[in-house]
């Protein structure tokens, strides 16, 4: 898996969380991905993006795209430093929620992505990995 | 501060939004709305997402929102306009938006809360040729 190139965007604002949307979008046209792909994949990062913000108190999300054989990728791995969450099982389920939203954020990103990887440390943080291949 | 426009024609209020929102933009088109429909005595609220690109659990938790708010206060709520790849990745997501009316265009739409309110309507003056007589 070759990398062709990364770019790191910080998550500090609502404001933030739009324009990693928006460079994942452009990311996903670049690699040739169908509108709906695009959709998908721009859905699950907002997702995420939100949760480092929100649950993270904010973070980073560095934006990478691949090449694997023929195969062209984007990658997006969110990392933050926050209190993390201490019952992975639980949080990945469809309706669990501590916040306002509906509890569909993690499992339902994780759907929509063909790579989803989550660690987390209570006290240390939480990285959330997602790809989608063309 | 950035607000989303929400036009009165007659008894109902459209919106349409055209930009990217950030969570804060939703949240404060949920209450301009509510305020809105209270204000206005709206009895029809038709929401066109045609220029939304993605509708995540956030936006479709606000427009939830705004569907039973807006039924609370007696006026009904279609969106409009959901582009298929939206539709196709929000049940991926899981979300069925339950209790929200949908129309493929604002016109369809237009039509949709003009219905609700005629059927609405003859509940409150009864001319129920219909109905079994009462004894």
């Amino acid at each position: 898996m070759t990398l062709l190139k990364t770019e790191t965007l910080a998550i500090r604002s609502e404001t933030d969380v739009v324009l990693i949307r928006q460079a994942v979008r452009r990311l996903c046209i670049e690699q040739g991905f169908s509108l709906v792909e695009q959709t998908k994949f721009v859905t699950a990062t907002s997702e995420i993006a939100r949760n480092t913000l929100e649950y993270g108190g904010g973070g980073e999300a560095a934006l990478e795209t691949h090449l694997e054989g023929l195969r062209k990728g984007v990658r997006v791995v969110f990392v933050d430093q926050g209190p993390g969450i201490p019952d992975l099982e639980q949080a990945m389920r469809d309706g669990f929620s501590t916040g306002g939203g509906m509890g569909h954020g993690l499992g339902g990103a994780k759907r929509l992505v063909e790579h989803f990887q989550i660690t987390s440390q209570v006290g240390a943080g939480t990285t959330v990995s997602i790809a989608r291949w063309k | 501060m950035e607000r989303i426009p929400i036009l009165q024609m007659g008894e109902f209020l459209i919106v349409s939004i055209q930009v990217d929102m950030h969570d804060r933009l939703a949240l404060t088109l949920q209450d301009d709305l509510t305020t809105r429909i209270s204000v206005t005595n709206a009895k029809g609220v038709l929401i066109d997402i045609s220029a939304l690109e993605i509708v995540d659990s956030f936006i479709g938790r606000m427009l939830a929102n705004i569907s039973s708010m807006a039924l609370i206060l007696d006026a009904q709520t279609v969106v409009t306009g959901m582009q298929p790849a939206v539709a196709i990745t929000l049940v991926e997501l899981g979300l069925s938006l339950p209790g929200i009316k949908t129309a493929l265009n604002v016109e369809r739409g237009m039509t949709l809360l003009r219905q609700a309110m005629s059927s609405a309507a003859p509940t409150l003056h009864t001319d129920d040729a219909d109905d079994p007589p009462e004894d």
